[in-house]
């Protein structure tokens, strides 16, 4: 089984780095760009083929170091 | 006082902490490598600068995981001094032993400076030789020291006086512009509410000697010294 990770900073929370490439595109001439941000995306194959079993088990890895969850929030994809 | 000086893959500040600690302030040293699982025998705990792991992630997020972390939280829950710098700092915050996050500099870039930070709790063992509110010319040198913290928990910090330092101007002033990371309330340094655990941007082991012409990190690396002398009798390392 395959995860597909996205991990992302809570709405709110400064994005410096999407900031900086929204006025990236504006000075490119892309006028109908906001809110910008970036984030990490992740896909590692699982030795697991109970769809629940794996679910609970990225659920995990994601709680304890893909994503800190002060900032990031994630969402994850099982294929 | 025997220190120990946490080495990881990709610490590069290590050799100058052990230099601090040995040459200018007569410490016993050790270094530790983050595959050790025991701090036994040691007084106080340095988690150094660098780039542990390359940074990869999020700063500190896989230098948290390392076999060591988990002698530091024990070592930490026993009342030992632990005191981290810069990637040190980051390390703590994601292990949990301090509250919060960095976040990337406002700025997005690589500040490696001068700054001047105040020292607004000097009752602490790692800012004891300071004044309150004494202004320290220290450098940062970070790409992540943006701290972040939910407003639950900074109002507690700081009504617990756990803001132990604040960027600010020469004068003292803590300004927006003196702030050059866009932390959280210009927050430069804090620690855990039991008062043991000390995690601050700048980095005191890189000014601490006058031939290189700035003593002020010295007050807190000595301040340390002095607060595990005081602790010694009771001195968590040894006992175990």
């Amino acid at each position: 089984m395959k995860a597909k990770i996205h991990v992302t900073l809570k709405s709110g929370i400064l994005d410096p780095q999407g900031k900086a490439i929204e006025h990236a595109l504006d000075s490119l001439g892309f006028k109908n760009t906001a809110n910008v941000r970036v984030g990490k995306y992740m896909e590692l194959d699982l030795k697991e083929s109970d769809q629940a079993k794996a679910e609970a088990e990225v659920k995990q890895m994601c709680e304890k170091l893909l994503a800190n969850t002060i900032v990031e929030e994630y969402r994850y994809e099982l294929q | 006082m025997n220190i120990g000086v946490v080495v990881f893959p990709g610490s590069n500040c290590d050799h100058d902490c052990q230099h601090v600690f040995r040459d200018v302030l007569g410490q016993d040293v050790t270094m530790v490598w983050h595959k050790e699982t025991s701090l036994a025998g040691l007084d106080g705990v340095i988690l150094p600068g660098g780039f542990s792991y390359g940074d990869y992630l999020r700063t500190g997020a896989i230098a948290r995981f390392s076999p060591v972390m988990n002698a530091v939280k024990q070592f930490a829950s026993d009342g030992g001094m632990v005191l981290g710098i810069c990637n040190g700092f980051q390390i703590l915050l994601e292990a949990g032993l301090l509250p919060g996050v960095m976040l990337r500099n406002r700025s997005l870039h690589f500040i490696c400076k001068d700054v001047h930070v105040k020292v607004e709790n000097a009752a602490t063992p790692f800012t004891s030789l300071c004044k309150s509110g004494q202004v320290l010319k220290i450098p940062v040198a970070h790409a992540d020291g943006n701290y972040y913290t939910d407003p639950v928990t900074l109002a507690a910090i700081k009504a617990n006086a756990q803001v132990i330092f604040r960027y600010c101007t020469s004068e003292g002033h803590v300004t927006a512009e003196a702030n050059p990371n866009g932390s959280l309330d210009n927050i430069a340094g804090i620690r855990n509410a039991e008062g043991n655990v000390l995690g601050m941007m700048p980095h005191p082991e890189r000014c601490a000697e006058s031939v290189l012409g700035n003593e002020d990190g010295r007050l807190i690396l000595a301040s340390m010294v002095e607060g595990l002398k005081k602790a010694r009798p009771q001195s968590v390392g040894s006992a175990r």
